[in-house]
């Protein structure tokens, strides 16, 4: 497979939340608004990536039999490291992502990727295929939270296109994410499929 | 009374699946069929009270005492997956029929976020051991009551004319969706 199939897979073909399902709770959750998804996007592309890196390293070293608890030691010391910087610098989001933060751990696309792909290829493509499948995810997430956002609130990004009294409060609230998303997964698939 | 306000929110108010969107994945998984969603329940409230018990006393005895905090997720993560595997053995041995019950979902639980997610909720909100119980027992139940009643629409689903873009994750998201509008109803409650 070539580097960039591969990098590209992860946007349309293999989405991991359209085609997928994976990490169904950070999309659902953290999606209220455009940055948020963006922000969540973006934390678990890093924590992605750099497990991918050191799985891909260490993989011919962990016995068969424990892989999954190592897996998931080296992704939780990660999350560590993202929780503590975004904790520092940005701590508005922060607030926002609250407890999907820490949730970054069981998000089943990160052990996914460690288990699929990287604990089965080179370290080049390990990395390709991280950033490639979390982007696709940032993506979708973005693309989510600013649906919900502009429905519910008449701003993308913050930036109001609208007056908000107009907006259906729905779209921000619990229920809203579940119907927003089950139509823009039928949507996708149409497209891919197309 | 604090300990029904926790009962009732915990359920009803504060779903965990349908308003806090924990455990979205067993939830889509697992509830094509009542009885599935049933066993998941079982397998689910069990661990839940036991890893939210032993992530408390992990907490207050080592985490705190020794001023480590910013270890909570990798320690509560490996304490979880290590019970899971410790509950799987133990019911194997002591009582053969829950495990067939509930053995298949078990291996699910370590990545069901809803786990986790309780038990670092539990820390958070300072519950004291008792009403860690409660809490999670019933944020368990309330996982169950969205599960069965998801299952419950999503068999009559199969019967039904759906059409083609919409069929399988898109409308059983939508379904979730006016599920979680008429737990809504439940708001203001508490």
């Amino acid at each position: 497979m070539n580097q960039w199939k591969n990098f590209t897979k992860g946007f349309f073909k293999d989405n991991p939340v359209f085609v997928m399902l994976l990490g169904m709770c950070p999309t659902l959750g953290v999606t209220s608004s455009a940055v948020n998804g963006l922000g969540m996007g973006l934390a678990t592309t890093f924590v992605l990536v750099m497990s991918n890196i050191v799985v891909a390293l260490v993989k011919d070293f962990i016995p068969d039999k424990v892989r999954i608890p190592a897996f998931i030691v080296i992704i939780a010391s990660f999350v560590t490291i993202v929780e503590m910087v975004m904790q520092a610098y940005i701590p508005a989001l922060f607030e926002a992502l609250g407890l999907f933060i820490p949730l970054i751990v069981v998000n089943c696309l990160v052990l996914g990727r460690a288990e699929a792909f990287a604990s089965k290829n080179a370290l080049g493509s390990s990395i390709v295929d991280g950033l490639g499948m979390g982007l696709g995810f940032s993506m979708a997430l973005t693309m989510l939270g600013a649906i919900r956002e502009l429905l519910g609130s008449g701003k993308i990004f913050g930036i109001s296109l609208f007056a908000e009294s107009y907006g259906m409060l729905i779209f921000v609230l619990a229920p809203g994410a579940f119907i927003a998303l089950g139509y823009l997964t039928a949507f996708i698939n149409k497209v891919r499929k197309a | 009374m604090t300990y029904f306000i926790i009962i009732i929110s915990a359920i009803f108010v504060n779903n965990i699946v349908l308003s806090q969107f924990l455990g979205i994945c067993p939830f889509l998984g697992v509830s094509k069929k009542i009885s599935t969603g049933i066993g998941m329940t079982g397998a689910v409230t069990f661990v839940m009270v036991i890893a939210t018990i032993v992530t408390y006393f992990i907490q207050e005895l080592i985490l705190e005492q020794f001023n480590i905090t910013f270890l909570q997720t990798i320690s509560f993560i490996l304490v979880i997956a290590a019970l899971v595997q410790l509950v799987e053995i133990v019911l194997k041995k002591v009582s053969p029929p829950l495990y067939q019950a509930l053995g298949v979902f078990l291996p699910l639980i370590t990545t069901n976020c809803a786990i986790l997610g309780v038990a670092i909720m539990t820390v958070s909100r300072d519950y004291n051991l008792v009403e860690a119980v409660i809490f999670s027992g019933s944020s368990a139940l309330g996982f169950g009551l969205a599960l069965v009643t998801f299952a419950g629409i999503r068999e009559q689903l199969d019967l039904v004319n759906i059409p083609k873009g919409m069929q399988g994750a898109p409308i059983a998201l939508v379904v979730a969706g006016l599920l979680a509008m008429a737990f809504m109803g439940f708001a203001g409650m508490v």
